[in-house]
């Protein structure tokens, strides 16, 4: 069955997950893994509804490490692989993730963030996994994580996120919130002919590298089943997956490998868009739901007369710290509201390295968003 | 002086990496015997490792195949091997997937892995290495060692209950279960075949002696233990209440089933599913 059998190309009324779930179907993703956790669990219903039907796999697993690995184990094995979860069931799926990173297998995870620590606030929206996303793991490392905004950007960004893992041999981490997973709103779904897929490179010959390199060139992904009998782990390894724990050059190559071909490679990754009077003094960043009061506390503010530009990371890391240097480079005030307690406004206080204070506007607990009319009371109470 | 005796093993350069020999396992240590045992009953079936993926978690079992297998072989983090492999199968039910690691990785940390892969018959073989302690990182407590036995985070003895690993997961639902010692090489390959057979969840449990650490502190030599093996084994067909009880070690075909496997149970899930939707 073709995926616009079921969803048809054209204007559909859909919550955030669902979409979501619409552009995985769409950018190929035929094996999914997953455990029931809010505010999550609509998109493992709704994998378990239509994977059968478009010839994918669907499980449901005994635990988020088994997810993790499990999809881990499919993506090897040739199927492009997701699963979804939210903050409890992310912290387990860290391992995993960093296993991901050091064998270097493409895999998507999607974290539709809820209130924590801990158990914390199962229904309520926050923005709290920002640093885990980035930091999760052990070890050095490099990831990338995007933050989607909006039902329409859950299906985008989701096809985009498994042609960036593909391309980059990385974890790709979807950051949703229960704002953006349980929002509805007009979605359009496209064309499935349409879509760009990033195909996977192959290895030419039996006697190529299949791990590591120089950080700038990413080397191909070697297919379970396929006679290059491959060697893949976690351990240190050679480029032709030779575990060698005991070499510091061995691991500096790998290491500064993993790192580099997301930090090199950052300008093709990097995503974000720039909103408002370019000569506003003072300035925006948010992102997620937060984005979304931004932008209309940034119009509101212009009916009243107010300049103030808004700066979007739709990538969040890598962190686009130069674009936001750039962005915050002539204001008086930086504003960072977030569904936390300061969390990536420390980020951007690094990356913008102004002489001026980033002044953090906080919300936490409630699940409710930062409204538009908080973030233009607050621009007016510092201006 | 020239010998014209191949001392290289006729399974290297066909089976085995070539980079990697001699391996590094210990002296006495059981786990290339069980490759050897699993390789032999392979080659007897298949002439081949063609679309065979051996996964495997941590710890010294974890090695048997990653690096020495001339094969696809994936070597996961603590406790995963099975979930990986269910991946790895489910993506490519082409592919024959085996799992080998120890008793630590895979009834501790993976043990819930272990019994919902049972539960869900998922069509995959897992030979679980028991050599009673966690050998690589010095000799730890495992869920198998014995009550009593010493070691080093049991300095004055192991106070808890061993699992029954075969039983454990006959009862959980796989569809093939067996249990030998290192000692039972024949009835090891045996069980092998058969396993490479049927579809389904299938495991194969083999305890085995760790030289280095379990044996050193529990007993007075290598031969010890494989005497024991020996002399205490007693095959479930013919076991008495006694023998059970008085800590005989049972061995044989603890299950035999022909449930469907899930691979199997999946494909006629699509069917239905298409056939709801069209």
């Amino acid at each position: 069955m073709r995926v616009n059998e079921i969803y048809p190309p054209g204007k559909h009324f859909l919550m955030g997950n669902e979409a979501l779930v619409i552009g995985a179907l769409l950018a190929k993703c035929r094996f999914y893994a997953g455990y029931p956790i809010t505010p999550s669990s609509e998109i493992m219903n709704l994998m378990a509804r239509y994977l059968p039907l478009v010839n994918g796999v669907f499980i449901q697993m005994e635990d988020e490490i088994a997810s993790i690995i499990s999809i881990i184990g499919a993506s090897l094995a040739g199927a492009r692989a997701m699963t979804a979860t939210s903050g409890p069931g992310f912290s387990l799926m860290q391992e995993g993730i960093g296993y991901a990173i050091m064998a270097e297998i493409p895999i998507v995870v999607v974290d539709v963030m809820r209130a924590g620590p801990s158990t914390g606030q199962a229904t309520k929206a926050a923005q709290g996994d920002v640093m885990q996303a980035r930091w999760g793991r052990h070890g050095d490392q490099e990831i990338i994580a995007i933050a989607p905004a909006s039902a329409q950007e859950m299906l985008d960004l989701t096809i985009h996120a498994f042609n960036l893992a593909d391309k980059y041999r990385v974890p790709v981490i979807i950051l949703s919130d229960e704002i953006v997973g349980h929002a509805e709103e007009i979605v359009l779904v496209p064309n499935e002919e349409d879509i760009v897929i990033y195909p996977r490179k192959e290895p030419l010959t039996k006697d190529e590298p299949l791990f590591g390199g120089d950080g700038i060139n990413i080397a191909p992904f070697p297919t379970l089943g396929k006679g290059f009998n491959v060697l893949v782990t976690g351990s240190t390894h050679t480029e032709y997956g030779y575990r060698k724990t005991q070499d510091p050059e061995t691991h500096k190559r790998l290491v500064n490998h993993l790192v580099n071909k997301i930090r090199i490679n950052r300008d093709e990754i990097i995503n974000y868009s720039v909103h408002g009077d370019e000569d506003a003094r003072i300035g925006i960043i948010a992102y997620g739901s937060v984005y979304r009061s931004a932008l209309e506390a940034l119009n509101m503010a212009r009916n009243e007369g107010i300049k103030v530009k808004l700066f979007r990371p739709i990538t969040l890391w890598p962190s686009p710290d130069g674009e936001m240097r750039k962005f915050a480079e002539d204001l008086d005030f930086l504003i960072v509201p977030e569904l936390n307690t300061k969390m990536y406004a420390l980020e951007v206080e690094r990356a913008v390295r102004g002489n001026f204070e980033v002044l953090s506007l906080n919300k936490i607990g409630g699940g409710l968003p930062i409204y538009p009319e908080e973030i233009l009371g607050f621009i007016k109470k510092v201006r | 002086m020239e010998s014209n005796v191949n001392l290289i093993h006729p399974y290297v350069g066909k089976y085995l990496r070539k980079e990697v020999m001699p391996h590094g396992m210990c002296p006495g240590c059981g786990n290339m015997s069980i490759a050897n045992t699993l390789i032999r009953a392979i080659d007897k079936k298949y002439g081949s490792f063609d679309k065979f993926v051996f996964v495997s978690g941590i710890g010294c079992a974890a090695w048997i195949p990653s690096p020495h297998f001339l094969a696809d072989t994936v070597h996961v983090v603590h406790g995963r091997a099975i979930p990986a492999a269910t991946g790895i199968k489910l993506a490519n039910p082409e592919l024959n997937v085996i799992v080998i690691s120890g008793d630590g990785d895979l009834a501790a940390i993976g043990g819930n892995h272990l019994f919902h892969a049972a539960r869900r018959n998922i069509d995959i073989i897992t030979i679980l290495v028991n050599n009673f302690n966690y050998g690589m990182t010095g000799g730890q407590l495992a869920p198998t060692t014995p009550v009593n036995a010493r070691t080093i985070t049991t300095p004055y003895g192991n106070i808890e209950e061993p699992f029954n690993l075969a039983k454990l997961i006959a009862e959980a639902g796989a569809n093939y279960v067996a249990r030998w010692t290192i000692v039972h090489v024949l009835q090891l390959e045996k069980s092998l075949m058969r396993a490479l057979d049927i579809e389904g969840f299938r495991f194969i449990e083999v305890l085995s002696p760790c030289t280095t650490r379990f044996i050193r502190w529990n007993m007075k030599s290598l031969n010890e233990l494989l005497d024991y093996f020996k002399n205490n084994s007693v095959n479930i067909k013919v076991a008495s209440e006694d023998d059970i009880k008085s800590g005989k070690i049972i061995v044989g075909e603890f299950a035999e089933r022909d449930r469907i496997g899930y691979l199997r149970r999946y494909r006629k899930l699509i069917d239905r599913a298409l056939s709801l939707w069209r």
